[in-house]
């Protein structure tokens, strides 16, 4: 790992992302809802944090999945990363640079709704430590879904369906028993008890388990999908 | 061989894609600070060729060597020698032509100053800030190639670097061509633009159905196939009349030159493309 190679990568993402709307908008969208609606909508007997937990599990969900495996996949479609690859950056630095880049825009979106939901000491660290361990679960699977594709394309195919799933699973579970039970393995719904219960109880331990476990099964996947594929 | 040392040398090389063999067995040494064609009509090889000596594909027999060290498993700053322009120029769209050279630069380690210089030399320097996706095609390629000499290496791998262009901006690119070279560079190009290699390249191989069928400096090959050698009279009435190249056609060409009815004399050594054709049975298809 090379400092200047990393941060050569994330000057060119941050100028790129300004420029790509599709990738943009997944970064600011739900943090300027969850913000919106805390401020704008407010409902007799709904809990004080409602929207906010709601839109911040669903951004765990949906950007970091979304942006990293469409970033990789245009990367391979348009050839830039075998450029860079043939320019002695190695696949490790450039997959390091891009999802480092990812994860601390995506805790950029945390700090808003932890912001917008005035959380403070123990649950805001509780807070912001769902989010990230929630952020890197997705942020993996779109590593593995852009490796695994050829173009962006194929990589949509694949996004769409499973960010819908982690991201809508956690409301649906809130209005649905069975879903409910099943919903309480995938990381994202955890994550959404996590940020629910933040300040005010401690972390569940079998919610703590799901997301380790969901992480560990990522990893996994992504590395059998990077050693199948490669990066060219 | 001359005394200097091999930037490329490729010795047996052959390649095949599941059942269809692209590559047979193809040898061939580049020696530093020249300009080497590999011409070969579309689906000769060429491509497949350069990714093997960049260690991007792995050939299925033989072996090659990129400044001495094999491609296979070719450590990772070897590259850090190479300018490369690929079949597709592999650039960030939305990026401006600056922030592009920019990103290598930082990866380099070289001065920005360089940027300026190489979208200078390129003719982009008015267009710095333009996105790509706003560029023209010719325009793409000349900043895939102030990428690849960024950074000055000493090895310039081109493939089809003016393929599609005007001639104009072609022969902007042949000029910066020779420029690296006087700089130090070795270049390999691929072209099946034969006027291009002729006037440009020291030596040229010919790739036919996955062989090096003609090798060495384009005179040497043109000459190689003047069997015909003959001398060709165009009259000013617009006939044309060919002699063989022998002492006996002394005497006709003498008489035609005493009556001044000759327009032009010109021998009827073949080019490369004519070279190419007899040796393939056809043309370059561009
Ligand atoms: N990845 C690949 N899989 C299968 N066939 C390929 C692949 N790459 C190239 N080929 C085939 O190899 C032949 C040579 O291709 P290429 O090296 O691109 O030729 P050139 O660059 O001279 O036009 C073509 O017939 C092409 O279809
Ligand atoms: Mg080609």
């Amino acid at each position: 790992m090379r400092l200047r190679i990393i941060g050569a990568i994330w000057k060119k993402q941050w100028k790129d992302t300004l420029k790509n709307k599709a990738v943009f908008i997944q970064f600011i969208m739900l943090p300027a809802l969850g913000v919106f609606m805390k401020h704008m909508v407010s409902v007799e007997g709904l809990p004080p944090n409602y929207f906010i937990t709601m839109f911040a599990a669903m951004y765990v969900g949906m950007a970091p999945m979304v942006s990293m495996a469409s970033i990789l996949a245009e990367e391979k479609e348009k050839h830039t990363l075998r450029m860079l690859l043939m320019s002695n950056v190695k696949a490790g630095e450039y997959l390091f640079g891009v999802g480092a880049y990812v994860f601390l825009l995506c805790m950029a979106g945390a700090a808003v709704f932890a912001f917008a939901g005035g959380y403070t000491g123990a649950g805001l660290a509780q807070f912001l430590g769902a989010m990230a361990a929630g952020v890197a679960a997705s942020l993996l699977i779109g590593a593995a879904i852009g490796t695994w594709s050829r173009n962006e394309m194929a990589a949509n195919s694949l996004t769409v369906p499973l960010m819908l799933v982690c991201s809508f699973l956690p409301m649906l579970s809130m209005f649905n028993e069975k879903i409910a039970s099943a919903a309480r393995f995938v990381y994202s719904c955890q994550v959404q008890t996590m940020l629910k219960t933040a300040g005010a109880e401690g972390i569940d331990p079998f919610g703590a388990a799901v997301v380790a476990v969901n992480i560990l099964c990522a990893i996994v996947i992504f590395r059998f999908v990077y050693r199948r594929s490669r990066l060219d | 061989m001359s005394g200097k040392a091999a930037c490329i040398r490729a010795e047996n090389i052959s390649m095949s894609f599941g059942k269809k063999e692209v590559l047979q067995s193809v040898s061939l040494n580049i020696a530093e600070g020249e300009i080497f064609g590999l011409l070969g009509p579309s689906g000769a090889g060429k491509t497949s060729l350069l990714k093997i000596l960049t260690g991007q594909l792995r050939q299925t027999g033989g072996r090659a060597f990129l400044f001495g060290l094999d491609t296979e498993g070719l450590p990772r700053d070897a590259y850090e020698n190479i300018g490369l322009v690929l079949d597709n120029t592999g650039l960030y769209e939305r990026l401006s032509c600056y922030d592009n050279l920019l990103l290598f630069a930082e990866i380099y380690g070289t001065g920005r100053e360089k940027i300026m210089e190489a979208l200078r030399r390129t003719g982009l320097a008015e267009a710095k800030k333009r996105p790509v996706s706003r560029l023209s095609k010719g325009m793409r390629q000349r900043l895939a190639l102030a990428r690849a000499i960024l950074h000055e290496p000493g090895l310039l791998i081109l493939d089809e670097p003016t393929a599609g262009l005007d001639p104009s901006t072609a022969a902007e690119i042949h000029a910066l061509i020779r420029e690296e070279r006087e700089r130090g560079a070795a270049v390999l190009l691929t072209t099946h633009n034969m006027e291009e290699a002729t006037k440009l390249c020291g030596h040229v191989a010919l790739l036919h159905l996955g062989n090096i069928v003609e090798y060495g400096s384009p005179a040497e090959v043109c000459r190689r196939y003047n069997h015909l050698n003959a001398i060709c009279l165009t009259l000013k009435d617009g006939e044309s009349i060919t002699v063989e190249n022998t002492p006996l056609s002394a005497k006709v060409v003498a008489d035609y030159l005493q009556s001044g009815q000759i327009e032009s004399i010109h021998s009827t050594e073949p080019n490369l493309e004519t070279v190419f054709m007899e040796l393939t049975g056809r043309g370059f298809a561009s």
